[in-house]
């Protein structure tokens, strides 16, 4: 039977495929065959096989390492020795962990808050425009792009060659700033700027996701409210202050808390243009570059119990949120 | 609705048939390789007895396509002994050895390219082998003593030393010096003349990069330990290492002003690349490539740089680019030479791994692989005719010469958190943000483990 492991010839592969075929139609016949025989259930096994795997993998994926993160945080290096807050102290009194904080907190603020922000003034801006399909198309597309890709784009717009004769830019932004008459920047090696240089990159992606959601709250605003509004003289600015922000208040909330929280785990954005030098790095990367690059799983877990208690309060504020809004509903 | 099922069930088995082709087409090529080596002398193998049907796995930082030649050579090997090795190669190899050490899935054999690194596997994971009496006998027959020390943790040796390469080189033009008229300095003091000399005639003479991904930083770390050497010796080195003299010294600080006085000087730096930050921000594969345009002149990087050059460049005393030693500073110390290398470790104690360390650790896959081309070991039975390049032959005559001092790579040798942490993002800081020295020193002093 070694064939089927270690297909060497055209005919032995075949059987293998064929084998494979036959094999697939087999199982899912048992599955259907299962399916379709009405058979008296208890309830408690019906609620069991639905919940228990699911449980089970919870708890064993997400409630135990968790757990154990916790309390590896107050163990040393190689979770051998207790040390009590030791890794806390050290996450919060050291400089270069301070920086850390500092920037993720940074993220935390700007990222969610410009994201909606651009978000909301493009869909009102675009909405019911001859071109809304086509402008939603475009703030959209970076969506598509992975946190790497969109990295590895945006590191090359930043790009930098030196401002001396023969030497020509390769990267937009710099060549935009000589075209200026400006001299090319090192966006991403000076700090403390560099930091909004690579926000930028997040908040491209996400404006996408925000502009999509609050459109669909802003269509979703009955017309006779916004007929009554004008009727009662409102336009423009104090339509958009007085009827849409309010009316998509709970839309609005849920894309802030659901941004925020992909921004507290960044990392490929922060790993692939920087690597977390130059005073780039955030929470995520710290705690990689802890736990694996120098083994401290000390840190590395204490940096994550962080990340943890920083989420937790807009995960709660988020849930209240939904369900304010569906009650309303 | 059952129509749409069916439907659905066909382009599943499709698609787990297309699957199947692929996995079978993927699988198809590759495995039976040319017999190249056909008649091989398998007398130096007699004592590794017969390993038929055993298998080694060997797990390494080196990928495709330059991990060819150490497949190639272990060719000999399985040949005589009938054992088969099986090469794994992994970018993420730093964090993945210990991660699968850790987790009891860890390969036959790693090389490990720092002994911080050893010295974690050791401490933390308990999963290392101590090295055989083959391995040792082997070591101390064709190795230093140092290159013992480094492959020893807590008074028990491990790992075999295998590659090496020197790192206290200054990669020049002899083209571009005979055109100008300069010579390839002897002393220090000469090649800052050499350098003001340069600046006088309207260039920059030195380019540097420091940008290495994450590990962004460890040049300029070499740098720091290539001047210790010159300026203390030694013996300072090895306290400094170890923190029996702590980071912010003054005689660290006098070491890093030293080094500052070249890298971020702007007179000096940074040839063809822009001002003093163009150093960090320039990865340390691209710092060199200034010098074949004449717009640099000195590059101080390490043996393997020469794998760099654009293809077509001439490396040699009359080509497009060449290296000279760093020079010394001090007279007392005599030629310190800083160089790095990787160690073969054992996480098995089966007859076939341990077979297979001892063959690593031996002369024979020494020439082996150096014939491969383009790598030197540090093994004194290695035959400098096996030896490829002019710098590949430089640097096995370094590490062979009896009046050289050789230390290895210091922040390899550091614990991880300052070897491969604050030491790299503080210099990366010195650097980039302009960071005065006494705060990068203290920075990392206070970062160094109690």
């Amino acid at each position: 039977m070694s064939w089927i492991l270690d297909a060497s010839t055209t005919g032995e592969k075949l059987l293998v495929m064929a084998f494979a075929i036959v094999l697939f139609a087999a199982v899912m016949a048992i599955i259907l065959f299962a399916v379709d025989r009405p058979r008296r259930v208890p309830n408690w096994l019906i609620a069991l096989a639905f919940c228990g795997p699911a449980g089970l993998m919870l708890g064993f994926g997400l409630i135990y390492p968790g757990l154990r993160t916790i309390y590896q945080s107050f163990f040393d290096r190689t979770s051998t020795g207790f040390v009590g807050v030791d890794n806390y102290l050290t996450i919060f009194t050291q400089e270069g962990f301070q920086i850390v904080l500092r920037n993720t907190f940074v993220w935390l603020l700007v990222v969610p808050l410009a994201s909606t922000l651009i978000g909301l003034v493009y869909a009102v801006l675009v909405d019911r425009t001859r071109f809304e399909a086509l402008a939603k198309g475009l703030i959209f597309l970076p969506m598509a792009i992975s946190m790497v890709g969109a990295g590895i784009i945006w590191k090359f717009v930043y790009e930098f060659r030196p401002d001396q004769q023969g030497v020509h830019q390769i990267g937009l932004a710099n060549q935009i700033r000589v075209w200026l008459g400006m001299d090319p920047h090192q966006f991403l090696i000076t700090a403390p700027w560099n930091t909004f240089f690579l926000l930028i990159v997040m908040i491209w992606i996400q404006a996408g996701f925000a502009m999509t959601v609050l459109s669909a709250a802003i269509k979703a605003i009955p017309d006779d409210i916004v007929e009554a509004a004008r009727i009662d003289g409102a336009t423009g600015i104090r339509l958009f202050r007085h009827v849409t922000v309010p009316a998509i208040r709970p839309a609005l909330v849920v894309v802030v808390t659901t941004i925020a929280m992909g921004t507290l785990k960044i990392f490929d954005i922060v790993r692939t243009m920087t690597g977390g030098q130059f005073g780039t790095s955030v929470v995520a990367n710290e705690f990689y570059m802890q736990s694996f690059r120098q083994f401290n799983a000390g840190i590395g877990a204490a940096l994550a119990v962080v990340l943890f208690i920083l989420v937790i309060p807009i995960v709660i504020y988020n849930i209240r949120q939904l369900r304010l809004s569906e009650e309303i509903r | 609705m059952a129509n749409r099922l069916a439907c659905r069930g066909i382009t599943a088995t499709v698609g787990v048939a297309v699957l199947t082709l692929g996995a079978v087409a993927c699988g198809g090529t590759g495995s039976t390789t040319a017999d190249q080596a056909a008649n091989v002398d398998c007398k130096p193998y007699k004592k590794y007895g017969d390993l038929s049907g055993k298998q080694i796995t060997v797990y390494t930082s080196i990928v495709a396509p330059e991990d060819q030649p150490h497949i190639n050579s272990y060719k000999p090997f399985e040949q005589c002994t009938g054992a088969k090795v099986v090469y794994e190669g992994s970018k993420e190899f730093e964090a993945q050895v210990v991660v699968r050490a850790k987790s009891g899935n860890a390969p036959d054999i790693a090389y490990v390219p720092q002994p911080g690194l050893l010295q974690t596997l050791v401490r933390d994971t308990k999963a290392v082998k101590p090295a055989s009496k083959g391995v040792v006998d082997n070591v101390d027959k064709y190795f230093g003593k140092d290159w013992k020390s480094y492959g020893t943790v807590d008074g028990a040796f491990y790992a075999a030393p295998i590659g090496a390469n020197v790192k206290s080189f200054v990669w020049y033009s002899p083209k571009q010096f005979a055109k100008k008229g300069y010579q390839v300095p002897q002393t220090w003091d000469d090649m800052i003349a050499l350098s003001d000399q340069i600046v006088k005639d309207g260039g920059k003479p030195w380019c540097a990069g420091i940008g290495s991904g994450e590990a962004t930083g460890w040049p300029a770390t070499d740098w720091m330990e290539d001047v210790m050497l010159r300026m203390y010796g030694p013996d300072v080195y090895n306290q400094w290492v170890t923190h029996k003299i702590p980071f912010n010294d003054p005689k660290v600080a006098a070491v890093l002003a030293k080094v500052g006085s070249i890298l971020k000087n702007p007179d000096y730096v940074n040839g063809g690349l822009g001002d003093v930050t163009s150093v960090a921000s320039t990865t340390f594969q691209d710092a060199g490539l200034p010098i074949l345009d004449g717009t640099c002149f000195l590059h101080r990087q390490a043996s393997f740089y020469q794998a760099n050059w654009p293809e077509g460049t001439k490396v040699g005393k009359d080509g497009d680019v060449y290296a000279f030693y760093l020079p010394p500073i001090n007279k007392k110390f005599g030629k310190p030479v800083l160089g790095g290398g990787e160690f073969a470790v054992a996480f098995s104690d089966r007859p076939e791994v341990v077979a297979f360390q001892e063959f690593l650790s031996s002369p024979e896959w020494a020439n082996l692989k150096a014939k491969e081309g383009n790598w030197i070991s540090a093994n004194t039975g290695l035959d400098i005719a096996n030896v490829d390049t002019p710098v590949n032959k430089l640097s096995v005559q370094l590490l062979q010469d009896p009046n050289a001092v050789f230390r290895f790579d210091g922040s390899d040798l550091m614990p991880g958190e300052v070897g491969a942490g604050s030491f790299w993002t503080e210099m990366t800081n010195w650097i980039a943000n302009n960071k005065p020295d006494k705060q990068v020193l203290n920075a990392i002093e206070r970062s160094w483990p109690k």
